[in-house]
């Protein structure tokens, strides 16, 4: 299928919207009808044609509208994208990665011609047009690793494996969900994750890395993760959370449809050949309360799901103060029929809301 | 003065220890007001003979006591960014097998830690033990100032004027604890200050 990218905004006054292809490819979270921390990864090998997990770095309509973000937040604040010095092969590595997927996922939006190490790349959707000598950094108007990253969606961490820990390293982080990477870059596993609750109790991050840090070539792996946005905010950053933070409060019963999004991101995990550095990408997708709530399961799932979550978590995810509008508005999708297993949206196969 | 017992935390503080002598030809001791009593703990005259001593009173006086110590070499800075130029050239000169200790305040250990790391020295082969103050070096996420010697939760920064709370994640590389606008949902709903640990 042609791809049409929308022309939208994930600022001011937010157009972005989804059509009815995104909402149905929605990477809705959540398996079954309750939430809490768990290991849950699988392998990264593709999945249901056209879903979100078919390719290895799923381009969608929201692309060159999120490429247009991302160049804003970078011109505001460059300390977005950080490489530490011996980070710069990791990044070539990366580059490599994305230009041979995508343009072997994606035959007519990008083509990777390689000559030796001359090589040519073509980014249809962006217009770009470069030819650049493969691991020499003068060819390039960025490092490698911001160059590439500035035509993919999705925030990138680049970690450095070594006294049996990964090291955030290296990273262009600019849809995060309200974490710094100028604070967290050099640290380690357990350190930048130390300010969540509950999973470390749980050993969820020691056995997160024990399978992270044996990831190999070829063979990526992948989870979801989830929080809630107000406004369909890409860059929910800690470093202008002073500036966006009020938008939490600007939920009202009538508004909260459309301004309430669920932020999913699809984390991935790939090792780079040269390097033996993983590359950890977060991709972020939004979706409108509304638009969620047109597929039936999700509408009842989602509505449990919110209610039941412990408070430690609502409290984390920092929806704690909005949550009780958000069990008034979603408790109307929910009509206490059972659901499927799994995440997908089953339309054909599940009833329809039952309405008193 | 009695020692103060941090509570438990996250797994990005830091946590300090006692400091101990340890075999070795060149010592390097690193220090701030009250953590001068620290030095003066381990001290001997044999591990003073291979020991250099950089210390910042911040307006205590317990410098002739550690320049009683004898060490073989002994400078006194009048404030941390006085001293750090001097710090890294020592740090550039250290010989495989250095010692080094640091005692007093989170500030001064911080800075002097990230100096080290920088030097080659992994964090892990340093020894550290607070003394003294509690306050803490914060960097204010939104503008990234510094403000030094933060007792209260929640502070005003000194770059910015935002009023922000603390946080217990640390960055080594940064040697600053994490400070985030307090009253970004409400604005003018600042709490009253509280002592930090109170």
């Amino acid at each position: 299928m042609t791809l049409q990218f929308n022309d939208e905004t994930f600022r001011e006054d937010y157009s972005f919207h989804n059509s009815e292809r995104a909402i149905k490819r929605f990477p809705f979270p959540f398996d079954k009808d309750s939430y809490m921390y768990a290991v849950n990864m699988e392998q990264h090998r593709g999945g249901p044609s056209d879903s979100i997990y078919e390719k290895r770095f799923d381009v969608d309509e929201h692309y060159v509208s999120e490429m247009r973000d991302r160049a804003m937040v970078l011109a505001d604040d460059p300390l977005r994208c950080q490489s530490l010095p011996h980070m710069t092969l990791a990044g070539w590595d990366l580059l490599e990665l994305i230009m041979v997927s995508k343009s072997e996922d994606y035959p007519d939006l990008f083509e990777l011609h390689r000559d030796g190490d001359k090589w040519h790349w073509v980014n249809k959707p962006l217009g770009i047009d470069d030819h650049f000598t493969f691991m020499d950094e003068t060819t390039l108007p960025y490092g490698p690793m911001e160059y590439i990253t500035r035509q993919t969606q999705g925030d990138f961490c680049v970690l450095d494996q070594r006294d049996d820990n990964l090291w955030m390293d290296a990273g262009t982080i600019t849809t995060q969900a309200d974490w710094s990477l100028d604070f967290d870059i050099g640290m380690n596993f357990f350190e930048w994750h130390a300010p969540v609750p509950l999973a470390h109790e749980k050993g969820i991050f020691v056995r997160a890395l024990k399978f992270l840090l044996n990831i190999q070539q070829s063979a990526p792996a992948r989870r979801l993760n989830w929080t809630m946005t107000v406004n369909p905010l890409l860059d929910t950053s800690p470093e202008n959370y002073h500036k966006w933070g009020i938008q939490k409060t600007s939920l009202t019963p009538e508004n909260i449809g459309a301004k309430q999004h669920l932020r999913v991101e699809l984390q991935t995990f790939f090792r780079l050949p040269r390097s033996n550095a993983l590359v950890f990408p977060i991709r972020c997708y939004l979706c409108a309360f509304q638009d969620l709530m047109t597929v039936p399961k999700w509408g009842r799932r989602l509505h449990r799901v919110i209610r039941d979550l412990p408070e430690e978590l609502a409290t984390y995810k920092g929806f704690i103060d909005n949550r009780p509008m958000m069990l008034d508005y979603l408790s109307k999708f929910d009509d206490g029929l059972p659901t499927s297993n799994g995440i997908w949206p089953e339309i054909d196969s599940e009833p329809p809301l039952k309405s008193d | 003065m009695p020692k103060f017992e941090f509570p438990t935390s996250i797994l990005s503080r830091p946590v300090y220890g006692v400091l101990e002598a340890r075999a070795g030809h060149q010592h390097l001791m690193i220090a701030d007001a009250e953590g001068a009593e620290a030095i003066l703990d381990i001290a001997t005259p044999d591990l003073m003979a291979k020991t250099h001593i950089i210390y910042i009173p911040k307006g205590t006086d317990f410098a002739d006591e550690l320049r009683a110590l004898n060490p073989a070499q002994f400078y006194q800075g009048p404030s941390y960014a006085a001293s750090v130029s001097r710090i890294q050239r020592v740090l550039q000169d250290a010989a495989m097998g250095l010692q080094l200790y640091l005692a007093g305040t989170e500030g001064l250990m911080g800075q002097v830690q990230s100096e080290a790391m920088k030097a080659g020295i992994p964090h892990t082969a340093i020894q550290t033990e607070h003394r003294g103050s509690i306050a803490r070096r914060m960097q204010c996420v939104h503008c990234k100032g510094i403000t030094e010697d933060v007792a209260t939760d929640p502070f005003q920064c000194s770059h910015c004027n935002l009023n922000l709370f603390v946080r217990d994640h640390y960055s080594r590389r940064l040697a600053a604890y994490q400070a985030v606008c307090i009253d970004a949902e409400d604005p003018g709903n600042v709490p009253v200050k509280k002592g930090l640990y109170e």
